[in-house]
């Protein structure tokens, strides 16, 4: 049953991707990318991550997507009449077909390594996913948290004067 | 409970439906989207494996991950939103002022 349900949201999922890379009108691409992260939250639902789930909603189809699609109509961008160059098409095409390959070919030879934890689902329901998260983030990824901070500070100074028309 | 490998099929095609996007399409802001879209891939495959390994590092990760999207989202849409000023377009073919 859980299959049967994730066949359908991997197939929404991949479906509304390739949207975001056919269609014409910008906003269409927007409104196919917000279902993506829609099938990408219930993923990580279903991988017993909800508070990323939350996140996922609230900062990617919340707070980003309300910005470019902002951008979009700010900018009143009409229906993008081309694509590149016909050559240009083919290439690309081939350049991902080959990534994607590639990829399944790593997945299809290589054996899953690395330091085995004790995140378990029961743990996950018992302490909650946001303790988990917030304790770990504060105590072993705090100096990456840190830095994290002072990033958002240079995006917030350099949005403002890319903005300016005169500083 | 969906096996491990099913999450990172799905991941790799829409990693790869991002690339592509980002190759063929002429216009900024779908190019930006579909940097999203492969960004996103990357983190599904994190928070995957993640469970599989039963550590939370991987969601850690995630966290960061789209702490920088958003950054980038600011900064890039800025960019494209000063470039419009300027030039009334935002077709990568017409952005060219640095190339040689």
């Amino acid at each position: 049953m859980e299959t049967f349900f994730f066949t359908i949201v991997a197939l929404v999922a991949i479906v509304s991707g390739i949207l975001v890379v056919k269609c014409r009108n910008p906003i269409n691409s927007a409104l196919s990318l917000i279902l993506t992260f829609f099938c990408l939250a219930t993923f990580y639902v279903m991988l017993n991550a909800p508070f990323m789930a939350a996140v996922q909603v609230i900062v990617y189809a919340g707070a980003i997507m309300v910005l470019i699609v902002f951008v979009i109509m700010l900018l009143n961008l009409r229906t993008d009449a081309s694509m590149r160059y016909t050559h240009a098409v083919t290439v690309g095409s081939i350049i991902g077909l080959l990534t994607l390959i590639e990829i399944l070919y790593f997945f299809s030879r290589s054996g899953l390594t690395g330091m085995r934890g004790n995140l378990s689902p029961e743990k996950v329901l018992s302490a909650g996913h946001t303790e988990l998260i917030g304790t770990s983030m504060f105590t072993e990824f705090l100096l990456p948290f840190e830095i994290t901070s002072l990033l958002l500070l240079v995006a917030i100074i350099g949005a403002v004067v890319l903005a300016k028309r005169k500083i | 409970m969906v096996p491990l490998a099913y999450y990172l099929i799905v991941s790799a095609f829409l990693f790869s439906i991002g690339a592509i996007g980002v190759l063929i399409r002429r216009n900024a802001i779908v190019i930006f989207m579909c940097v999203e879209l492969m960004l996103n891939a990357v983190n599904l495959t994190f928070i995957a494996l993640s469970r599989d390994l039963g550590k939370i590092d991987g969601q850690i990760f995630v966290f960061f991950i789209m702490t920088v999207a958003a950054a980038e989202a600011a900064v890039g849409l800025a960019l494209m939103i000063a470039f419009y000023k300027n030039r009334e377009t935002i077709d990568v073919e017409d952005i060219n002022l640095m190339k040689w």
